[in-house]
């Protein structure tokens, strides 16, 4: 039944050493199953960065000391590998799209040279193989009627374009996994829905399982399977998308989605979460979330809440799971 | 009836740069109509290159604006001397959506609401205690008021630039998307701030941002931007229901959050451009002419409720 | 079209800037102690004689009628007579500027030769042996005056170690120890700006793409950082061989070549007004030029402001 092609288990990172060492993650368990989209929701600092980018393995070490867990794709064991078997991965079976396509392209490499140098290291393929190919991704990505994309510049494309081009430099090489970290999140919103519609058509096309992050509820809620909530470098929530949007069980999950603005809120005052969001070098002993939290109790600040399965796929992280409460 | 503050077809052009368009010449503000009831909140959105933020930066008045009029308390801008004008800033202040580029990392917090207050010269002998109300104002220790920009969150910096808006004692605070730069769970107390300082100083507010679910949550009136114009403006409760431009329905239906999204739909068609496209007008208006040169009447449809029309001839 | 207004504009500016240099030396050279038509003349001349050499010379006339005169002469790319020896000065330049512009060629040449690999390799290995050795090359070179090193070069290499010739021209050997000399200083510059270009390309965003996209540290480091890198590398490269034409004048001294450099220190000495002031009109020239190829050819390599 196992069609997960990434499992996380326990992983822990820290940077620095000695009295600097900051504990960026601090135990995630997570996996994404082929053809979904998993949410992983956070704010700044709470890891999901740091998380996905030792997934793909490009965390440097140094700074970056990855303590102990495990990440396998498919059935690699990929911190175990060389780093050379860990860049054959990159690209092939595991790519990413980022945030911001007018940084994250080459501004002195052609669209279609950024395409076909992909297609040429990890399929072999020769020059018109792979211009064939890439203007078949073009085409993939909604960019076929075009005809000048190949030969452009990064800066001659608008910005949705840019994307696009990233997204197609992502999938050219089928890969099974696809991170995407905030990938609309520059975007203007009428550009966001027509990238979110792509990535879902070309996750149904494709077949591959999305690690999608993201800090954007809204958006979340609009694309996701199953969406996972990190805090302080742990996953204090998980669930499917029903359930963390209907039934949200853990006090910041819920007053996160309780602060946030809609026309429906209108005239009330919005619950707003007191304190700020804990950087890694200063998070909260026991339960990261205690200083914010309207129900902590004493043990909340000694002890770290383990994962508590709350029927189905939901399971939080929280002592105070039985309490009836409004936020 | 004149309200608090009012736009009358406001232009701001430039000059295109270099020799690819040296003559052309550039319209991000286009015949731009306005008014603001005192005390509300006017939503501004609109997606990049609408021309929101050039617009914000006219009502500033730190360019002269090409054509147009702007009125504040009933007292044209254009129509100032310089001294006159310098007086005047005190009563429109801007938050930008940077604290960091905001605030001067050299300067301690203190000193930078200092400055402004030292501008509009008051009295030196009530400055620190002044300071000290700014700051509890907005939520900030005033002991830690020598403290410097870097030493503070995200948040936090964001309360001091209120605070420094606040100090020269505003009418009309423009706010050019303040929290879209801060965690989303810092974001309701920086709005829920917001909205005390509103009440409690008598605030007018232009709220800018490209968050929709935000701008219809605090707005009283909402006008939505489009390639320099305003196509729509109405109450936001009204705008919500019940749009009728192509542009602010497109807008208003990419909003995320409302429901999971069917990428095996067919993509919805709006008519932004379309030419005699006329769904929702009276007879003879179209929502867009081939020739755009000419201004569009703004259409009252409903109380308080105006569209951007065309009269079709 | 636009292409072509924008070389015009550049044309245009290379124009006034030959003309705002050229007036000014003018002025200059004549503000200067020291009266060309004694130094023909000699020390023991009479009054009646310095008179007639001035009025053979042309300073007898006002200093105004001079420079008008000396304009037409230049719209008409005639740079006059020597003062002091009553040749061309036109056929004087030509006839050494070729020794001289080798000279800066083989220069930059060599200085790029040296400073791009080992910027590059600094910024790639950085903190490295090879970083070291970079950065205390490119320490050196800014500190060395050239001369001082061109004296060295030539005590090593032609005295100590007879390798190359001490002076004279002949061959290509007789330039590389002036070559060496000229581009240390500018290979050193080149260097530092190599090494920064590349460490500030190396931390942009587009690097980690690169990296996530499987390929390897090579394709990475010198496929699409290293071509960015470059862009203002091959700039200041360009601005880099302009200065190199001025710093030939000691070289040229040192080693004994008689080439432009050699020609205009003479001329200086002797207050030879019109061979000085054409020899910098020439070489303001040379040099504008060189920048205005070097502006084209920057937007050439940068796709970002190619005009399309």
């Amino acid at each position: 039944m196992n069609d997960s092609i990434l499992e996380i288990k326990d992983l822990k990172i820290s940077f620095g050493s000695g009295e600097n060492k900051a504990a960026a993650v601090r135990g995630i368990n997570l996996d994404v199953r082929r053809g979904e989209i998993h949410s992983l929701v956070g704010e700044s600092g709470s890891g999901k960065t740091v998380t996905s980018t030792c997934v793909l393995g490009l965390l440097p070490e140094p700074p970056a000391i990855i303590e102990s867990g495990s990440i396998r794709y498919k059935d690699l064991e990929l911190l175990s590998l060389s780093a050379e078997a860990r860049r054959k991965t990159r690209g092939k079976e595991i790519a990413m799209v980022f945030q911001e396509p007018s940084k994250y392209l080459n501004p002195a490499l052609k669209v279609g040279e950024q395409i076909t140098e992909m297609l040429k290291l990890h399929h072999g393929m020769n020059s018109s193989q792979s211009e064939k190919r890439a203007m078949e991704i073009l085409d993939l990505v909604g960019l076929g009627d075009n005809n000048r994309v190949l030969s452009s510049y990064p800066h001659e494309l608008s910005g949705g374009m840019k994307q696009r081009v990233m997204i197609g430099i992502a999938i050219c090489c089928d890969p099974s996994l696809l991170i995407a970290d905030e990938p609309t999140t520059a975007l203007d919103v009428t550009l966001q829905l027509q990238i979110l519609k792509l990535i879902m058509k070309l996750r149904r096309q494709l077949n591959m399982g999305i690690l999608f992050i993201s800090h954007d509820l809204a958006v979340v809620h609009d694309i996701s399977d199953r969406v996972s909530v990190i805090y302080a470098g742990l996953i204090v929530e998980t669930g499917s998308r029903e359930d963390i949007f209907s039934s949200p069980r853990h006090p910041y999950t819920r007053l996160l989605l309780a602060s946030i603005p809609d026309a429906a809120k209108r005239g009330k005052k919005l619950t707003a979460i007191s304190g700020r969001v804990p950087d890694a070098e200063h998070f909260p002993s026991g339960c990261a979330f205690h200083p914010r939290c309207p129900l902590a109790e004493e043990h909340c600040s000694e002890q770290q809440p383990a994962m508590e399965s709350l029927g189905g796929s939901q399971s939080a992280a929280c002592f105070c799971l039985s309490k009836e409460w409004t936020e | 009836m004149s309200s608090f503050i009012e736009i009358v077809d406001l232009v701001k052009s430039f000059k295109g740069r270099g020799f690819s368009n040296g003559e052309k010449i550039f319209t991000a503000v286009d015949r731009v109509n306005l008014n603001i009831e005192k005390n509300t909140i006017f939503g501004l959105v609109g997606e990049s290159g609408c021309g929101k933020t050039t617009l914000s930066r006219s009502l500033l008045f730190l360019d002269p604006p090409t054509s147009g009029e702007i009125n504040i308390g009933g007292i044209d801008l254009g129509k100032l001397s310089r001294r006159k004008l310098r007086t005047f800033r005190r009563k429109v202040q801007i938050v930008f959506q940077d604290p960091n580029s905001a605030l001067n990392p050299k300067m301690s917090i203190e000193n930078s609401i200092k400055e402004g207050l030292n501008n509009i010269g008051y009295e030196k002998s009530r400055i620190n205690d002044r300071v000290d109300e700014l700051l509890g104002l907005v939520g900030i220790t005033p002991a830690h008021k020598s403290r410097f920009p870097h030493e503070f969150s995200g948040g936090q910096k964001q309360r001091i630039v209120i605070a420094r808006a606040l100090s020269v004692e505003p009418d009309f605070l423009i706010l050019d998307e303040p929290v879209s730069n801060l965690d989303v769970s810092i974001q309701a107390q920086i709005i829920n701030l917001l909205l005390e300082l509103k009440d409690k100083l008598s605030l007018t507010f232009l709220f800018i941002s490209h968050d929709l679910n935000l701008v219809s949550y605090l707005s009283d009136r909402i006008a939505v931007m489009y390639k320099g114009k305003i196509v729509e403006t109405a109450p936001a409760e009204i705008i919500m229901e019940r749009p009728v431009h192509p542009y602010t329905l497109k807008l208003f239906s990419s909003v995320p959050g409302i429901s999971p999204i069917d990428d095996e739909a067919g993509e919805e068609i709006f008519h932004v451009e379309e030419q005699g496209y006329s769904e929702g007008l009276p007879d003879g208006r179209v929502y867009h002419l081939a020739d755009s040169k000419l201004a569009p009447e703004m259409l009252e449809i409903a109380e308080g409720h105006f569209v951007a029309c065309y009269n079709e001839k | 079209m636009n292409f072509l207004l924008f070389v015009f504009k550049r044309l245009l500016r290379l124009v006034l800037t030959v003309l705002i240099i050229s007036t000014i030396i003018f002025f200059v050279i004549r503000v200067i102690p020291g009266d060309p038509a004694l130094v023909i003349a000699g020390v023991d001349a009479s009054e009646e004689e310095i008179a007639a050499v001035r009025a053979k010379i042309g300073t007898d006339v006002p200093i105004g009628q001079q420079y008008i005169s000396w304009l037409g002469d230049i719209a008409r790319f005639d740079f006059g007579e020597s003062m002091i020896s009553g040749e061309s000065v036109n056929k004087l330049i030509f006839e050494r500027f070729p020794l001289t512009i080798t000279l800066a060629f083989m220069g930059i040449i060599l200085g790029i030769i040296i400073a791009i690999p080992l910027g590059v390799l600094s910024a790639v290995r950085r903190w490295s042996f090879w970083d070291y050795l970079g950065m205390v090359f490119s320490q050196i070179g800014m500190a060395v005056p050239s001369f001082w090193l061109a004296i060295i070069l030539l005590l090593i290499f032609a005295v100590r170690f007879p390798l190359f010739p001490l002076f004279g021209v002949g061959s290509l050997k007789h330039l590389i120890l002036p070559a060496l000399s000229l581009g240390f200083a500018r290979a050193a510059v080149i260097l530092r700006l190599t090494r920064a270009a590349m460490v500030e390309e190396l931390s942009k965003e587009y690097v980690i793409t690169a990296r996530a996209k499987g390929l390897t540290e090579t394709m990475v480091k010198y496929k699409h950082a290293l071509r960015n890198a470059l862009i203002p590398v091959v700039t200041i490269t360009g601005i880099q061989f302009g200065y190199m034409l001025g710093g030939a004048i000691i070289i040229e001294q040192v080693f004994s070549l008689p080439g432009l450099g050699r020609l205009f220190l003479y001329g200086i000495y002797q207050r030879d007004f019109t061979l000085v002031q054409g020899g910098v009109v020439f070489i303001a020239v040379v040099f504008s030029l060189v920048n205005f190829l070097v502006d084209v050819l920057y937007s050439v390599i940068n796709p970002r402001i190619r005009i399309s």
